[in-house]
């Protein structure tokens, strides 16, 4: 052992066997020296094993013939790539090179000590180059490896960035929103496919800045929004805008606008989504204007109307006033049931477009707000002549017949004309008021108008008051039936009875059935109104006739209103009417008017023919006031014809006029030729009922032989009767 | 403590500022962004690699100026690696699944793996790209070694890489490799219930492997607050030390195999520890065995 040397380990155990002692001992010494400064993965022992190889090279070279030191230039190498790269790590290895070697691993004797020692030099210059080369080698190669990877990563990052890119610029490209990027003086930056296309071209749009997005129909508050966000007073803002699309046409967008800030949390760019609700607004208009007018005429409707009417009387004008002009068509329910409801139809058609003719301003709106009921609504009138002479023009506008299909119908107008300050009374009364006015105008002959009278409407009934009160009133018991009895002109007997229904009206006292059954046909009230009437008739009859005891009891006439006739159940109400009362069919006549079964089709005519073959009589109500069709009696299920009163006047007096006995005469021979008996009304005089008599009537109604009156005063008729 | 990977994904200079201003959308890719020192870059330059720009060099240069046996501590930490790989084969596993594998640079548990059991798999995970790259680089003539891009925060994207699913028969035992990585993952991450779903992952059999950094032992060096501090400003990531105690949780459903949780030199050493570097008392290794 050499003095100075560190202290010796035991060979280990991983050493090559056989090796000299010495060279272990220096790779011993080596390593010991070395390891700290490597950063290898080895263990100490693996790290001096590693080691032995590389002594045994400088040992060889050492005392190798000729003496070559480059021998020694992989030994600097192999301790690089065991990981000995700290160039700290040198000084250690050529330390105990230098130190050692020698020492150790002397060369032999054929070397001098001098020249050992000079070798000894040269090789640690070899070793060092060798280190030197390696590391720097490896240093260049670790540097290019890295920096390829850097470059893949981040070749990689991009692709994945520009894929990225190439996602949102798609779904930029292919919203079926519209985005529009601005920058903050309000320059369009980039638009997509959708916003072109909303607004006509990518270049139309770039032609203009932000602010300069007008148009009339947005409120003028919508372009301080961008200042605002602008300035930061607001994050973002959602409205409904209007744009002038390319074409000059009109684009509503749902727009929202938010801005875009940079990475330092700057605002930067203004976005801008906009969803085109052109189409759901124009549908919107189209709903409200379905909504709000006339499908048949185009006319503002009754909702319309009084969304105005309510409009005029809210504004606190003061001194504003307001006209009104209600307008109910004369003779139009004449045309509509004589000629059918598609010539109605037309036919008002027709008087809308000369109605809509008669406005002269903005402040005029024409109404219509029932069958044939319109109302000309004048705001803010100058005076009262404008409004009657917005009265006159309409009564002038109705004054040439009205031709449709190729038939001059004539119809007239009864104008009921409000006028006075805006700030009284509320749209309901104002309306009532011009109805009753109206009616007042058809009462004094029609084809006029005339002006709202406050104390004449006090004593008016109304329309509007009997119309809302039918429901009521049925439910009240305001109604009663009285009766008119039916007499056989060849015995003086009591036939039987027309039943009549009275309202017992709480404010206008007892009401007869023309004031009020257009009315309930109208809203359909007539259906349980009428139900009502037959229960109380056939309930009547069915007493008489239990009173009756010898023969049979007097039989008891109702009418059938059009809609009762066109009720789907009709023939169940009959049925179950006779059921419940007990009454015979035979007791019961069901009188329907010549105008209600002028052209109807068989099918409509069925329920009727089979109430008909229930036994129930049918009379043909005011025969000959209509457009009398006689060829119809043939196929109608009729069994009595009602003459009407028109045709009797002519024999109130003595002699009788010949063409009414003529004509009489021929009806009656017509009926019974045809099994039909006849009744005649109105029979006022004795002189009337001879004449009848004499041509062969049957039955007689009439004062002559006693009103309309309660069902006990028929009682007594038919028992003095019998007697 | 010296990191092993980085577990953090390298997020650029410009994250870094704007990181809590504007809310970046999770579909923007990340840039890579060279000006910022990397984790594993810099634990490269510890073992003396020069796979690093200047930026993981400078960053380095100060953590060694404040805690000069860095280099020793990370030597000690791939040692103790090895070791474990060592102890793994020798138990019969021939999986492995390295978490945060940084550069790869000599000594990696492939080679150790397949030293010591030719055929053993190893899947190696970072979120790194420029590790992962280079990682690509590396192994690609190696078909028992692949690296998935994953994070380890998000364990069940690191078990559902395609790579996993592909080298890695979840149904046999697993060496699951956390070497210097949970100490890049702040309490908030909640680590121990990240390793616990990788756990439950596992086969009975499979061993987990932690080294991870912890406070200033009185034999040790001071300095290891400023290395702190080096990472915190010069990296994305943060540096956490933990007690043997605050480690326990990792190995919650793991048995603790002998000698425990200790530090680096005395985990099964090859030979008596003996001249270590005091530095090397910074960190701690422990192997867990699910029952």
């Amino acid at each position: 052992m050499t003095t100075g040397a560190p202290a010796e380990q035991a060979p280990h155990e991983g050493a090559v066997p056989g090796e000299p002692d010495n060279l272990r001992r220096f790779a011993a010494i080596w390593s010991r020296a070395v390891f700290p400064a490597t950063a290898t993965s080895m263990t100490r022992a693996e790290f001096e094993t590693h080691l032995v190889p590389l002594a045994r090279v400088l040992r060889d070279a050492l005392a190798a013939r000729p003496f070559d030191p480059r021998a020694a230039v992989p030994v600097g190498a192999a301790l690089v790539a065991a990981h000995c790269t700290d160039p700290e790590a040198l000084p250690s290895i050529l330390g105990v090179i230098d130190a050692y070697l020698v020492l150790y691993c002397p060369p032999g004797d054929g070397v001098p000590a001098d020249e050992s020692r000079a070798r000894c030099a040269r090789l640690q210059h070899a070793v060092a180059v060798g280190f030197t080369q390696a590391l720097r080698e490896r240093t260049l190669a670790e540097q290019e490896s890295i920096s390829r990877a850097a470059l893949a990563a981040q070749q990689e990052a991009e692709r994945a960035l520009a894929a990225s890119e190439a996602r949102f610029r798609a779904v930029f490209e292919h919203a079926a929103v519209g985005i529009g990027i601005a920058d903050l003086d309000g320059k369009v930056v980039e638009v997509n496919d959708a916003l072109s296309r909303m607004l006509g071209g990518e270049s139309y749009i770039r032609r203009r800045a932000v602010g300069e997005w007008t148009h009339p129909e947005n409120a003028p508050g919508l372009a301080a929004l961008n200042g605002e966000l602008l300035r930061g007073e607001r994050d973002s803002y959602h409205v409904e805008k209007a744009y002038p699309r390319a074409d000059g046409s009109v684009l509503w967008a749902n727009l929202r606008v938010s801005l875009l800030h940079d990475a330092a949390g700057r605002p930067q760019y203004q976005l801008a989504l906009l969803e085109d609700v052109t189409e759901r607004r124009r549908l919107l208009e189209r709903l409200r204007h379905e909504a709000t007018h006339d499908a048949l005429t185009g006319l503002p409707n009754r909702a319309l109307f009084f969304e105005r009417l309510d409009q005029a009387l809210g504004t606190d004008g003061g001194e504003r006033a307001i006209g009104l002009c209600y307008l109910d068509l004369d003779g139009f329910k004449a045309v509509n049931d004589s000629l059918g409801h598609a010539v109605g139809d037309r036919l008002l058609v027709a008087v809308a477009e000369r109605l809509r003719g008669c406005l002269t301003g903005t402040g005029q709106l024409m109404a219509r707000i029932g069958g044939d009921e319109f109302v000309a609504l004048y705001t803010d009138p100058p005076d009262r002549a404008a409004v009657t002479a917005l009265a006159d023009r309409i009564l002038a506008a109705l004054a040439t017949p009205v031709r449709v299909d190729g038939r001059d119908l004539t119809v007239h107008g009864s104008i009921g004309l409000v006028h006075g300050p805006a700030g009284e009374g509320a749209a309901a009364d104002l309306l009532r008021s011009a109805d009753i006015t109206m009616y007042r105008a058809k009462e004094m002959g029609g084809n006029r108008y005339e002006i709202a009278d406050p104390a004449h409407d006090a004593r008016a009934i109304t329309r509007h008051d009997l119309t809302n009160r039918l429901p009521v009133a049925l439910e009240r018991g305001e109604f009663f039936v009285e009766y008119q009895p039916l007499i056989g002109l060849r015995d003086g007997a009591v036939h039987g009875a027309e039943a009549l229904v009275r309202w017992g009206h709480p404010v206008h006292g007892v009401l007869g059935p023309d004031r009020f059954i257009p009315l309930a046909e109208n809203t359909g009230q007539i259906v349980p109104l009428g139900r009502w009437v037959l229960e109380q008739a056939a309930r009547q009859a069915q007493a008489w006739a239990a009173e009756h005891t010898h023969g049979c009891g007097p039989r008891v006439n109702v009418n059938l209103s059009p809609l009762q006739l066109h009720h789907p159940d009709l023939v169940g109400e009959v049925t179950r009417v006779l059921d419940e009362t007990g009454l015979a069919p035979e007791a019961l006549c069901l009188e329907v008017t010549e105008s209600a079964l002028i052209g109807a089709d068989p099918e409509a005519l069925r329920p009727l023919r089979r109430i008909a073959d229930l036994g129930v009589e049918i009379a043909l109500d005011d025969f000959g006031t209509g457009y009398s069709n006689l060829s119809s009696l043939r196929w109608l299920p009729v069994s009595v014809l009602k003459l009407d009163r028109a045709f009797t006047r002519g024999m109130r007096r003595h002699p009788a006029d010949p063409v009414d006995l003529k004509i009489v005469e021929g009806i009656v021979s017509l009926a019974h030729g045809l099994g039909l008996t006849v009744t005649v009304e109105g029979i006022e005089t004795s002189t009337q009922a001879e004449h009848l008599r004499a041509l062969g009537c049957d039955t007689g109604q009439g004062w002559y032989y006693g009103r309309p009156g309660p069902p006990e005063r028929l009682h007594e008729l038919h028992l003095a009767d019998a007697g | 403590m010296p990191p092993h990977a980085s577990p953090r994904r390298d997020l650029s200079a410009h994250d870094l500022e704007t990181a809590t201003v504007t809310d970046r959308p999770s579909w923007a890719p990340t840039g890579i962004d060279l000006n910022v020192p990397s984790v594993s870059r810099i634990y490269d330059y510890f073992l003396g690699g020069s796979h690093n720009f200047e930026v993981d060099r400078e960053a380095a240069r100060k953590a060694m100026k404040a805690l000069p046996g860095i280099p020793k501590i990370s030597q000690a930490n791939r040692a103790v690696m090895r070791r474990a790989v060592r102890f793994a084969v020798d138990r019969g596993i021939t999986q492995f699944l390295d978490i945060g594998s940084g550069i790869p640079t000599f000594g990696n548990v492939h080679e150790v793996a397949q030293a010591a059991h030719p055929g053993a798999r190893v899947v190696y995970v970072d979120n790194d790209p420029v590790a992962i790259a280079h990682s690509r680089a590396v192994l690609q003539d190696t078909p028992d070694a692949d690296i998935a891009a994953a994070d380890l925060r998000d364990p069940r994207s690191i078990l559902e890489a395609p790579e996993t699913l592909r080298m890695l028969d979840l149904s046999r035992p697993v060496a699951l490799m956390l070497v210097a990585v949970l100490h890049f993952l702040p309490d908030e991450d909640r680590p121990a219930e990240i390793v616990a779903t990788l756990r439950d992952a596992l086969a009975p059999g499979s061993v987990v492997v932690i080294t991870h950094a912890t406070p200033d032992h009185e034999a040790a060096p001071a300095g290891q607050s400023e290395v702190q501090a080096v990472y915190r400003r010069a990296t994305t990531a943060s540096l956490v030390t933990r007690t043997i105690d605050q480690l326990r949780p990792f190995f919650d459903g793991f048995e603790i195999v002998e000698p425990g949780i200790v530090h680096l030199p005395h985990w099964r050493p090859d030979t008596p520890p003996g001249d270590e570097d005091p530095a090397v008392l910074l960190g701690l290794a422990g192997v867990g065995l699910k029952p």
